[in-house]
């Protein structure tokens, strides 16, 4: 997997915090799930995909 | 404010002098114009006024109060401000009181997520930040304020009206003396961020308010850690909420802390509270012995600024133009670039050595670097107090990933001050010239400096007009000797500095560069020329000399010619 630049990085952070106040309390759910699942299916990469849910539960509260 | 029992100013470790008002000429009838007035004697006021000194401008500097400003207010001076402070003669007391720094850390939850590390090149003569309370910063001001001859400082003295003319600006100033009228060519307004000059002439700040408060207390303790920044997300002292920690001299300590969303500010601001809360963060740590209370106040982020810094023969300066929020550092700093700037170029007008047309680019080049500040300020106040729920659980979920994971590490980078780049002013005539190089120092961004043989320092060599840096192999061409001659024909405070790869005859102005380390500094090959403004950015630079462009660059930077 490659690694993005920093500066993309941040305009994701950016952009993904936008959305979910775009999204709304009672929406940011479902759009972070369809957001997975777009992402999932634009990475193309079922270990990959599988390994990001992993990253993203470790440590999880 | 300050524990109950305690005078306005009766400070633990600082002690305020009380300054008389004194009876000046006006108010026995003796009419003189003066070149400046320069109206609040904070430190961005005095600097104005040393700048102006050090090219032999004098100025009258006036201050409504009677003592140095007190209070929790700026902490750091980055490199950047400490070549002002050198070039105005100021220097050496805070290099020796204030704590140099550069590097920092950030928790999240108690566990390190971010090193912070600012870059310290090998030739550069000061660190990228030193911390230092702005009640010292003030005093050693007024004391090179006091020194100098050119300055005549004013305490207890009001502006209470200003009417600016066509050639010039007159001024009601009221004292416990008398009031008096006083006329002045120019005015730097360097009032504060509730500048009466701004309100006198109608002007207003433009911008945005962000809903993130912070209490900033000072406190005095015995605390071993070393000089960083210290920033702790969600800490448990503090839950909900960010903590800021830095060292000052003396064992004074600055505690941020970020107020809970919905906290009251009028509980949050009782002295218990900030007992109990500043306790808690100080028991996360590991500093569970006693400390002392000194200042606490309430702070919001802001980003506003004036639509035009300049307002006839007005400029302003510092917090009087712009407000920026406090997280990098970059209030104080981007003051003290102000007054430089307007120095130079109001002194050299002044002097008769530069067309008043020059003054046109102040506004520009410094709101510019005000803007800039607020692109960067903006992303790292997001980060400090996120203002909605999407920010908030974005932050959450890179902090709490930081623990374990580098790629979001550099979120947290709190972005420090860095000097602003002047490359799309039109004192920057020829940016494209960059392409030539394939690196060094880009045009309008400040020269880096760079230690010499004999332990001195490039930029020590820099005069206070412009200043060429020309790079050769033994001694200058025809070509190049008289396009330097020609460069000092049209500024007279013109220097140049010769670097030389070889060894050349005894020639004690040639800069030796054995090993090649200015030079490749420079990026620079035998035949590049640098040029310098007063300010030390860099107005232009060719590989090869351009003698047209160069000639024409000086005379853009003296006002004498348009771009």
């Amino acid at each position: 997997m490659s690694a993005m630049p920093f500066e993309d990085f941040e305009t994701a952070y950016e952009t993904l915090a936008m959305a979910i106040d775009q999204a709304g309390p009672e929406r940011e759910t479902l759009l972070l799930t369809r957001l997975a699942l777009v992402l999932g299916h634009e990475l193309g990469d079922i270990v990959a995909f599988k390994k990001s849910i992993e990253t993203a539960l470790e440590g999880l509260e | 404010m300050r524990p109950a029992g305690k005078g306005p100013l009766e400070s633990l470790y600082f002690d305020y002098p009380r300054f008389a008002a004194r009876r000046v000429g006006e108010l026995d009838g003796v009419a003189t114009q003066h070149p400046v007035l320069i109206v609040g004697a904070g430190p961005i006021g005095m600097t104005a006024a040393l700048v102006l000194a050090r090219y032999g401008i004098r100025s009258v500097l006036i201050d409504r109060k009677d003592t140095f400003n007190d209070g929790s207010r700026a902490i750091c001076i980055a490199r950047p401000s400490m070549h002002i402070l050198e070039r105005v003669g100021a220097v050496a007391p805070f290099v020796e009181k204030a704590l140099g720094w550069r590097f920092g850390r950030s928790y999240y939850r108690g566990e390190q997520i971010f090193r912070l590390e600012m870059p310290q090149p090998p030739g550069e003569k000061y660190l990228p930040m030193y911390n230092l309370q702005q009640q010292y910063i003030e005093k050693f001001l007024h004391d090179a304020v006091a020194a100098s001859a050119l300055i005549d400082m004013r305490w207890q003295s009001e502006l209470s009206a200003i009417e600016p003319h066509n050639d010039g600006v007159s001024v009601r100033i009221s004292s416990p003396e008398g009031d008096y009228r006083l006329d002045a060519d120019y005015v730097l307004a360097a009032d504060g961020a509730r500048s009466p000059v701004r309100s006198m002439l109608g002007l207003r700040l433009k911008g945005d308010n962000y809903e993130g408060r912070y209490v900033i207390a000072d406190i005095r303790m015995d605390h071993d850690f070393p000089t960083e920044r210290r920033a702790f997300f969600e800490p448990s002292g503090n839950p909900g909420g960010t903590v800021l920690i830095h060292k000052q001299p003396e064992n004074i300590w600055r505690v941020d802390y970020q107020l809970r969303e919905g906290e009251s500010e009028q509980e949050a601001l009782q002295e218990e509270n900030i007992r109990a809360r500043v306790t808690a963060i100080l028991a996360d740590i590991g500093h569970t012995k006693p400390w002392e209370l000194e200042w606490w106040s309430v702070y919001s982020a802001n980003t506003l600024c004036l639509d035009d810094y300049r307002h006839g023969r007005v400029f302003f300066i510092g917090d009087a133009a712009h407000i920026v929020p406090i997280f990098g550092v970059r209030g104080l700093n981007n003051g003290l670039a102000d007054a430089e700037n307007i120095g130079w170029k109001l002194a050299l007008v002044l002097h008769g050595e530069a067309d008043e047309r020059l003054l046109d680019s102040y506004s520009p080049e410094r709101r510019g670097a005000t803007l800039d500040v607020f692109a960067n300020a903006t992303k790292s106040t997001r980060f400090m107090t996120p203002p909605t729920r999407g920010w908030r659980l974005a932050r959450e979920a890179a902090l709490s990933l930081s623990l374990r994971h580098e790629f979001p590490r550099g979120l947290a980078n709190p972005r420090q001050m860095q000097p602003y780049t002047y490359s799309e002013s039109r004192l920057t005539p020829y940016p494209g010239r960059d392409a030539e190089f394939a690196g060094g120092p880009a045009c309008g961004s400040a020269a880096p400096n760079a230690k010499l043989a004999d332990g001195s320092y490039l930029l020590d060599r820099a005069g206070n007009g412009m200043t060429a840096i020309l790079f050769c192999e033994g001694q200058p061409s025809a070509e190049q000797a008289t396009l330097l001659a020609q460069l000092g024909r049209i500024d007279k405070r013109f220097t140049s500095l010769v670097v030389g790869s070889q060894p050349s005859a005894p020639d004690t102005t040639t800069i030796a560069d054995h090993d090649g380390e200015i030079a490749r500094l420079f990026a620079a090959a035998p035949g590049t020329l640098y040029l310098l403004r007063p300010d030390l950015h860099i107005a232009g630079r060719w590989k090869a000399v351009v003698p047209d462009e160069i000639l024409k660059t000086a005379k853009i930077c003296l006002g004498s010619e348009t771009p």
